[in-house]
């Protein structure tokens, strides 16, 4: 009976993990979808978007409707880090074109 | 310590320099179209100046074999018959394209793009056929193949050897901005792979990326619109410029986009003087 008492008890405290690990990540995952997809409209307003970006947008939106969040998150990350580089790329080669020009 | 000091003021007088070579980017098109030139025919003594429209047929010897086999039946051949049927077809209006252009359409395309100096824009071919459609009730084509291709592969076929002749007017300040934003996206590096049109077209013509030659610069409008194998088809100058972006994983801007229609107007000025050869046929 202890036993059997334990496991239950031990399977509702898992259970209360997982969800509550469940809910933390997709607030997580939104607010990170949402920083991203902030910082590639940034980029196309520079216009200089990169296809990788958009990729891993998709990549995390499709992980989050199947509910991986950890997938999604990661992939959130991804894009926002991919974004900034962009956005650090238009920055740094509104000057430095010049330095190309065949003179 | 004096070593310390010396490597500072050693990485300022660099870091002076590189401002300055900066500073010093606000060239006129003529003196851009000098060094342009020379750079090209320095690095290539034995190419004739003609043959810079050829792309990398004039580059490489075995692969410019190839491509004069494969002109005995062109693989543009059909967009060519097309193109000629869709110029010469009647609007519903009655008129054709013919009464859009200058000398009815036929041996002009070597004027384009030019800038209209009532619009303040730069008006290249595809959007001048596009606009001909509209203003007689038409349809306008997609930008990137399809009948696009298949009318300006006429209209640069009724042009071939005629040389590039794009003016930039003297006394507009809209016009040489243009030029000189069409001369910044070409040098201007984007896309996840950190390459500008100039990392191929400048820095590497001849050489090889994957299993393919590289174009120079010098003359690459000119074959334009093309039969591209890689594509199994034609493509337009749009196509074109859209797919160097993907490539280099940038998201590409919409077709005719005015920064396209910039660099379109910078690089056919470049090629003041090279015969169109269009429409061309590339791997």
């Amino acid at each position: 009976m202890r036993i059997m008492t334990s496991i239950v008890a031990g399977a509702a405290v898992l259970m209360a993990l997982t969800s509550a690990h469940a809910a933390e990540t997709a607030d997580t995952f939104k607010a990170a979808y949402e920083k991203a997809e902030a910082a590639n409209k940034k980029a196309g307003e520079l216009r200089n978007q990169w296809t990788t970006t958009a990729a891993a947008l998709k990549a995390a939106k499709k992980a989050a409707d199947e509910g991986n969040f950890d997938v999604a998150t990661s992939q959130a990350k991804h894009a926002e880090a991919l974004a900034n580089a962009s956005i650090a790329q238009t920055e740094r080669e509104d000057k430095l074109w010049q330095n190309a020009v065949i003179r | 310590m004096m070593r310390g000091f010396a490597l500072l003021v050693a990485l300022g007088m660099l870091a002076g320099s590189q401002l300055a070579r900066a500073e010093t980017a606000a060239t006129s098109p003529e003196q851009d179209f000098k060094a342009f030139r020379k750079y090209f025919t320095d690095k290539f003594p034995k190419v004739q100046l003609d043959d810079f429209a050829n792309g990398p047929y004039s580059m490489n010897e075995g692969l410019r074999k190839q491509w004069i086999e494969k002109e005995v039946f062109p693989p543009y051949d059909f967009a060519l018959d097309k193109g000629k049927e869709l110029f010469e077809k009647p609007f519903k209006n009655g008129k054709t394209f013919a009464d859009c252009f200058e000398n009815k359409g036929i041996g002009v395309r070597q004027n384009y793009p030019y800038f209209d100096e009532k619009t303040n824009e730069v008006i290249t071919l595809e959007v001048a056929v596009n606009q001909c459609l509209e203003k007689n009730g038409e349809k306008p084509y997609n930008y990137m193949k399809d009948d696009m291709a298949a009318v300006t592969a006429y209209m640069a076929f009724t042009s071939r050897g005629k040389p590039f002749d794009i003016k930039i007017p003297k006394d507009n300040p809209k016009a040489l901005e243009a030029y000189q934003k069409g001369k910044q996206y070409f040098y201007q590096r984007r896309g996840q792979f950190n390459f500008s049109c100039a990392s191929c077209h400048v820095q590497a013509p001849g050489e090889h990326i994957r299993a393919e030659i590289l174009a120079p610069a010098l003359g690459i409008m000119n074959a334009l619109p093309i039969y591209r194998s890689e594509w199994g088809g034609m493509g337009t100058t749009s196509r074109r410029l859209t797919s160097c972006n993907s490539q280099v994983r940038g998201v590409p801007l919409k077709p005719q986009d005015p920064e396209y229609r910039d660099v379109e107007y910078y690089l056919s000025y470049m090629a003041n003087g090279i015969p169109i050869s269009g429409p061309g046929a590339r791997p």
